[in-house]
């Protein structure tokens, strides 16, 4: 056999496995979205949206944690994107190789992939414990922590991307620094910036485990940031649980929603903001 | 000695300090030369020096620049001449580890000491980049954005203020209809053509041009050194140019850089049809370089 051949052989074998595990991966994939599609579609009916969580064994929907989610996901992004989009312009920009920039970038990164039960821990004795009981605000706050490093990483990463002849230029007219990044740093980098805020918006939104310990659930509408708040992720975690059919129905609904949301806002966050980009 | 027909009889006085300077008898009398080849200059280098890092990349050099005329800096990759325009807006400040020694004197002012504003120099000294670098913002912001930073305009005058830079560059015929457009969907020519506009439209003493048509096709090319040609009526330029025939072209004064050193700095004729030096006349008919 000649080298040649041999090294046909060894690319084939190595192309084929390489697509038989990328399409055991979509399979599953497929799989899980087909199961949750025909469960969750199912289910979905005019109540879930108009009705509050119900007790076991009477008709309701999700209203309440629907508007649960979106608080504290508002809360969240507002309290995490400033710090993040501040702390990774400092990176990008100012910081430079300095040590103390490395530092940031280190805990940042460790940071990012903390688990983010950790963070419901530390909230829950930082902000639970003391108060007394569980709240919006503390389900905010942790969900704020997992923001903010997805925001850092993003926001240096876009802005590293913006080449330097653009600073240099907009200096050249005499800009000071700030005005440099603001005005035209920013602006060159705006799309990919926002795409790294949708992509965190996606992530916070299907976590449970912060939410357990800090904004837990309510089974009544309350937009009281001050008292434990219904939320998607809870719901789904204590319906999809429990021994009543009923719930389990409404677990599914809720997995479908938050699971649509999530893979709008990727989809959005990848595709819908491509025409914005300018050209290098 | 061609360049005793360059030398401005009318003395400068600088001449005195740049002796003190320095040394080297020979070397003494061409660094008087170079300051002195230009009547009343608009900027004097004397013994300038630049470093990165520990890399000593300009090594003392004197010349005056003159205002309202072009100046041409020529010399092989690599021999400064970038790095010598950079120093004239400090564009080096933004980079740590990189640092000008001596004098670089702006209308008797010597702007590389440490009480300038780094600032107001960069709008008194406009620059203009070999890839065209416009901002991620409309045609006209683009032009508006530098004169926003210092003029508090009226919009009519702001509007106006676009349109004479934009006519300035020879622009304005191909974008009147769509400044509301992305700079970025410019051809490259055009955009190119920007940047000048954005850089004449705060109205500098100075524009350096850093090699400015080496990213562009000839025809951008000739239009841009018409511009040239055109804009010197109101400001002192130096341009950086790896192209030979076009510092022949659009220049008065020619200087010859080669590793660090500023080799030789006369009239543009003198430089291209008797030069002093041998490594110039190498360069220039493509020996080398």
């Amino acid at each position: 056999m000649t080298r040649y051949h041999r090294r046909k052989m060894i690319n084939a074998f190595n192309l084929t496995a390489s697509i038989a595990v990328t399409l055991f991966g979509l399979v599953m994939l497929g799989w899980i979205l087909s199961i949750l599609f025909i469960k969750g579609f199912a289910h979905i009916n005019w109540a879930v949206f108009t009705e509050m969580t119900p007790p076991p064994g009477e008709s309701g929907g999700l209203l309440n944690a629907i508007v649960g989610t979106l608080l504290l996901t508002v809360v969240a992004v507002l309290l995490g994107t400033p710090i993040g989009i501040m702390a990774g312009t400092y990176l990008a920009e100012f910081g430079g190789k300095s040590r103390f920039a490395s530092t940031v970038r280190f805990i940042n990164d460790i940071l990012l992939s903390a688990p983010s039960i950790v963070v419901g821990v530390f909230v829950y004795t930082l902000f639970v414990s003391p108060v007394g009981h569980f709240s919006g605000w503390a389900g905010g706050v942790a969900l704020a922590i997992l923001v903010v490093p997805v925001v850092v990483r993003t926001t240096e990463d876009m802005l590293k991307l913006v080449p330097s002849q653009l600073r240099e230029a907009a200096a050249a007219l005499g800009a000071p620094r700030w005005k440099v990044t603001v005005h035209v740093v920013y602006k060159a980098a705006l799309s990919g910036m926002i795409t790294g805020l949708l992509l965190a918006t996606a992530r916070i939104m299907g976590e449970t485990a912060p939410l357990l310990f800090t904004a837990l659930s309510n089974n009544f509408w309350s937009t009281d940031m001050s008292q434990p708040m219904a939320n998607m992720p809870v719901v789904i975690y204590q319906y999809a649980l429990s021994p009543y059919s009923d719930w389990q129905n409404l677990a599914w609904a809720a997995a479908l929603l938050i699971t649509i949301s999530v893979l709008a806002m990727n989809i959005f966050a990848r595709y819908g903001l491509k025409g914005h980009k300018q050209k290098p | 000695m061609t360049q005793e027909s360059s030398i401005d009889q009318d003395s400068t006085g600088l001449e005195a300090s740049a002796l003190s300077a320095s040394g080297n008898t020979d070397d003494l009398l061409e660094k008087t030369n170079y300051i002195r080849a230009v009547a009343d200059p608009k900027i004097v280098l004397r013994d300038l020096s630049f470093y990165y890092g520990k890399f000593k990349a300009l090594h003392d050099i004197s010349m005056g620049i003159p205002d309202r005329k072009v100046t041409a800096f020529i010399g092989p990759s690599g021999c400064g001449k970038s790095t010598l325009l950079r120093v004239f807006n400090r564009m080096y400040d933004l980079y740590p580890g990189q640092r000008a020694e001596g004098d670089l004197i702006l209308d008797g002012e010597n702007v590389l000491g440490s009480g300038i504003d780094v600032n107001m120099l960069r709008a008194r000294v406009g620059m203009v980049f070999q890839k065209p670098t416009p901002f991620p913002m409309s045609i006209y912001d683009n032009v508006a954005f530098g004169v926003r930073l210092y003029e508090k305009l009226k919009k009519s005058e702001l509007d106006e203020r676009v349109e004479w830079a934009l006519q300035r560059a020879a622009l304005w015929d191909e974008v009147k209809d769509k400044l509301k457009q992305t700079g970025g969907a410019l051809s490259g020519g055009q955009q190119q053509r920007l940047c000048i506009a954005r850089g004449i439209a705060v109205k500098p003493e100075v524009l350096l041009l850093d090699e400015p048509t080496s990213a562009l096709d000839p025809i951008s090319t000739s239009k841009i050194e018409e511009l040239i040609y055109e804009l010197k009526d109101d400001f002192a330029i130096a341009i950086v140019t790896h192209n030979m025939q076009q510092a022949a072209r659009v220049s008065d004064y020619t200087a010859f850089m080669y590793l660090g050193d500023l080799m030789e700095y006369d009239h543009t004729d003198n430089i291209f049809t008797n030069p002093d030096r041998k490594e110039t006349e190498d360069y220039i008919t493509g020996r080398f370089g």
